[in-house]
């Protein structure tokens, strides 16, 4: 079901799960940081820094964007778009190999 | 159904969505790429620079950005809200939600003010260096966006809000689309809080 046709009762058992998704947010805000004063070597840093963020632009998709619960058209579209941006960062790495390969 | 434009308030019976609501995905699915082509711009930015900062964290003021995230994680909130309060046939409390998230967005510009005097104060500029020319790039991008969402949100808050009277589904699902964008501004900013405070 689309989120367009909830009812009430349905939307005010959303309210609550955006509290706890808030919630989530701000301890994973605090982890962010943290993490940043670890002062881990760049590329454990990156990753882990990476992971952190991945799971907070997560929630607020599934969550605030309602993806966990949207039509297959939303979803295609979407799946099209990752595959393109995943495409787009990868240009750095054949990028950096050729710097590499030439310096 | 508007006289006007089909679906835009109830579903096509071909997408299972209104054309309001495909429009935004197809808009944001664009500013993915938009965001996608600038960070993939840094990660090359970062590795090959000879004068980039071993930590973000040690030019830039974190304690501002994170305070900024907090803000901005809070109007993502707000704006949810704002548009269940619609669901529940509560203007009231849709306003009061609308409002604490243009309140809260105009909090993360003057935060974003501070920050880019303090910059200009101390003679950086885009010029200065690469990382510099990264960071007001990206962060400059994203407070257009800002902008964007703060106009529009402004308006839905205001005049705009008079659609509720006589189309008060229309008026939910220009809300919805609204907070769509505003939640793709908090995604990008999520992943640029690390990527140029922290890392």
């Amino acid at each position: 079901m689309g989120h367009g046709e909830m009812t009430v009762e349905e939307v005010k058992k959303h309210v609550k799960k955006y509290y706890v998704v808030f919630g989530a947010l701000l301890c994973l805000t605090i982890v962010t940081v943290g993490i940043s004063y670890l002062h881990l070597p760049i590329f454990q840093a990156i990753v882990l820094a990476m992971i952190v963020a991945s799971m907070k632009g997560g929630l607020v998709a599934a969550y605030f964007m309602h993806l966990i619960d949207e039509k297959k058209i939303i979803y295609s579209m979407l799946w099209l778009t990752l595959v393109l941006f995943a495409f787009c960062m990868l240009i750095p790495l054949f990028t950096l190999r050729g710097i590499q390969t030439y310096s | 159904m508007s006289a006007l434009i089909p679906y835009i308030d109830e579903p096509h019976p071909v997408t299972g969505v209104t054309n309001a609501k495909l429009g935004i995905w197809l808009f944001l699915a664009s500013e993915v790429m938009l965001f996608g082509a600038l960070f993939s711009t840094l990660i090359i930015m970062r590795s090959s620079a000879t004068d980039w900062p071993a930590h973000g964290s040690d030019v830039l003021n974190v304690p501002l950005a994170t305070l900024n995230t907090v803000f901005l994680i809070t109007s993502s909130v707000t704006i949810v809200l704002s548009w269940a309060a619609l669901k529940m046939k509560d203007l009231k409390k849709f306003k009061l939600n609308m409002g604490f998230t243009v309140l809260l967005s105009f909090g993360f510009l003057v935060i974003k003010y501070i920050e880019y005097t303090s910059k200009f104060h101390h003679g950086h500029f885009p010029s200065t260096s690469t990382f510099y020319a990264t960071y007001f790039t990206l962060t400059g991008l994203h407070g257009l966006h800002v902008i964007g969402g703060i106009v529009t949100n402004l308006y839905l808050l205001g005049p705009g809000s008079k659609m509720w009277n006589t189309e008060p589904e229309r008026f939910t699902g220009r809300i919805e689309c609204a907070g769509l964008y505003w939640h793709f501004v908090d995604l990008v900013w999520i992943f640029l809080f690390p990527a140029l405070y922290l890392l």
